[in-house]
């Protein structure tokens, strides 16, 4: 049985009256240390969920920002058990739901019942592989479903109906809707169309909906907040980051969440 | 027999169609189209011709009595590969795919290249059906490969560098589906190998066994018999798949797969995925890769830019596996010693990729380990490795 702490945060949304704000980070971007601070004060600002990303040499449904961040980490040697570790810290202070976000062969090296077991154990709460859509892998999906994780999958606006509503039923914690058809990045403008497809995703889904892809301001954060359940924001936290340390980052997520009061 | 995937996209384990969830419906409409367009009279006749009349097949297959006499074993032939337009195999790939993407009412292709010879041959079909082309090149192989850059602007075709990673084909191949999944909508990945997700591996691995099909008639009609080995280099294994798929079910015919062993197995410098590689996932498919522990793709080295890849076609694996198909390795040297030795005996050069199989058969018919007679795919021409062998010295 699922202890995660994913599904009573989203209750407690409902609750409030509010999108949910999910920050995703490069686990050991542009080093272990930063990572730790960003988590603490992600955290301590509100986040609701945070997407820990471990890094891989081959992100190969991501923009340049997640690429370079990705890069970064591997190149000051962050491994697996560092991320897990930083995760196990994170724990001593907070109980802020956090979801790996992860290309599979991480998981495929280690075993994917190892990592899961891992990842728990660290304190983690949901698990969300790229690159394993519905059907690709049945054994491995089931196990997953049976973990100890919640499994988040993704759906896309390339998805045909009748799958974004199979996808959404054996989607766990939440679902994941890619804002846009394409690799991640932070964008100038979000399309028109994303609030009614968000919409459609969320009348067929048992689970919230999570919205990401593209959100960059907290003009982006209200728009996509009033369409769905919650807001992903990655690769504009990481171009802060670059720009502005982790205090700047941690200023952005302020605004971001603050954007998302009294919206949902 | 080799397991059809038709169905379940998977050779034994391997294969399947691990990719973000944005190309799922891609991924089917391309299965589709193609089990419908296989069916098609009208499909399979415009193929037939344009591979009869414009990519000038059949090719030969050729006895090589001086490369014989070198090699210590007898008799051996050349599928030649290389006297296809363009100069290589890949074009069987790429103008079945170019009327595959016509069908689908796709106007836009992309492709992946490394030693730029799929570069070339997608452009090439581009250009005869009026497609926009682009294709993905990393940097490195743009600076060894550049008469096939020129080649492929010739041709119209837009080459992007890429310069992420390690700067070779696996990033090409990632910037591909990067731009595939942004794209999808009016695009279609000719991928270049018998790699990537399901349909791609059935796909490429059927538009090329026409080699191994020819191949095996011709050496029946050539020697009465069928050959007892059957030779070729493998990078992500196109030329080989081709090869070998017609003999897969000669029991009594030995399947010999060339890796790139770079500077050596052992050395952290190869390209040898199913002799020193793990099973894992990487660009949509189950396979063996180069890679460390916590599964980071292990950057692969080859001074043949077709071979330098970190994985391999997911039905190789599945050969590996299974015993029916044999995989070596041949390092850096001994390909560039075979490179130079086949123009000066034959009057053929060689592509770096094929010098890796020619190698083998030199170094294993002189220790008498090898069983006459021996087919080899010569997957290509080696026109583009000119300028690079010789800057490498003696």
């Amino acid at each position: 049985m699922s202890h995660s702490r994913i599904g009573p945060r989203f209750a407690r949304l409902t609750a409030e009256g509010r999108a949910g704000f999910i920050p995703y980070v490069t686990a050991g971007y542009p080093t272990l240390d930063h990572t730790r601070d960003l988590l603490a004060g992600l955290a301590e600002l509100g986040s609701d969920v945070i997407e820990l990303g471990i890094p891989f040499s081959d992100p190969m449904a991501d923009g340049p920002t997640i690429q370079r961040s990705s890069q970064g980490a591997l190149d000051n040697g962050t491994t697996v058990d560092d991320v897990f570790g930083l995760l196990a810290e994170l724990r001593r202070c907070s109980e802020v739901p956090v979801v790996i976000f992860s290309y599979l062969n991480p998981l495929h090296a280690r075993g994917v019942e190892t990592f899961v077991r891992e990842a728990a154990e660290a304190g983690a709460d949901g698990i969300l592989p790229t690159d394993l859509p519905l059907g690709a892998d049945p054994a491995l999906e089931t196990m997953l479903l049976e973990s100890p994780l919640d499994f988040v999958r993704l759906v896309a606006p390339t998805t045909y109906p009748a799958r974004v509503r199979e996808i959404a039923r054996s989607s766990q914690g939440f679902v994941y809707y890619i804002a846009r058809t394409g690799v991640t990045g932070a964008r100038v403008e979000l399309r028109s169309e994303l609030a009614r497809e968000a919409g459609a995703v969320r009348a067929v889904s048992p689970v919230p909906v999570a919205v990401g892809f593209g959100v960059s301001t907290p003009e982006h954060a209200r728009a996509v907040g009033a369409a769905a359940d919650a807001v992903v924001v990655g690769s504009a936290l990481v171009n802060r980051l670059d720009q502005a340390g982790v205090e700047g980052s941690l200023a952005l997520a302020a605004e971001l969440h603050g954007a998302l009061n009294g919206i949902g | 027999m080799t397991a059809m995937p038709a169905t379940t996209g998977r050779f034994g384990p391997y294969g399947g169609r691990y990719v973000p969830e944005t190309l799922i419906p891609a991924l089917d409409e391309l299965a589709a189209s193609y089990a419908a367009a296989t069916a098609e009279p009208a499909f399979l006749a415009e193929a037939d011709d344009l591979a009869a009349h414009y990519v000038g097949r059949p090719t030969p297959l050729y006895r090589a009595r001086r490369f014989e006499a070198a090699a210590g074993v007898a008799p051996i032939y050349l599928k030649r590969e290389d006297l296809n337009h363009t100069g290589a195999h890949k074009i069987n790939n790429t103008v079945g795919q170019a009327l595959l993407a016509r069908r689908m009412g796709k106007p836009r292709i992309i492709a992946e290249t490394g030693a730029g010879q799929h570069g070339v041959a997608t452009a090439t079909a581009c250009a005869l059906f009026d497609m926009e082309c682009v294709v993905y090149m990393g940097t490195e192989d743009v600076q060894r490969q550049s008469l096939n850059v020129y080649r492929m602007e010739l041709l119209g075709a837009e080459v992007r560098p890429v310069d992420s990673g390690t700067r070779t084909l696996k990033d090409a191949t990632n910037e591909a589906l990067r731009d595939w999944v942004t794209n999808v909508a009016d695009t279609h990945y000719i991928i270049g190998s018998v790699v990537g997700p399901h349909p791609f591996p059935l796909i490429v691995r059927d538009f090329q066994a026409v080699i191994g099909r020819e191949a095996r008639r011709q050496i029946l009609e050539a020697e009465g018999r069928l050959p007892a080995t059957v030779v070729a280099c493998v990078g992500g294994g196109s030329n080989a798949m081709g090869m070998f798929h017609a003999f897969a079910g000669d029991e009594e015919v030995a399947l010999i797969g060339v890796e790139a062993a770079g500077e050596g197995l052992g050395s952290g410098r190869s390209s040898a995925s199913l002799n020193e590689g793990r099973p894992g996932v990487l660009h949509g498919s189950l396979s063996y890769l180069l890679q460390d522990g916590d599964g980071q793709i292990a950057p692969a080295h080859s001074v043949a830019a077709g071979l330098d890849y970190p994985g391999v076609g997911p039905e190789h694996a599945h050969l590996h596996d299974s015993g029916r198909a044999r995989y070596v390795s041949v390092g850096d040297g001994a390909a560039e010693r075979a490179f130079r030795r086949l123009p000066a005996l034959e009057g053929i050069i060689p592509a770096l990729e094929t010098a890796h199989a020619l190698a083998w058969v030199e170094e294993a018919g002189r220790g008498g380990g090898i069983a006459a007679p021996v087919a080899i795919c010569l997957s290509g021409r080696g026109d583009k490795d000119v300028v690079h062998v010789s800057s490498l010295g003696e």
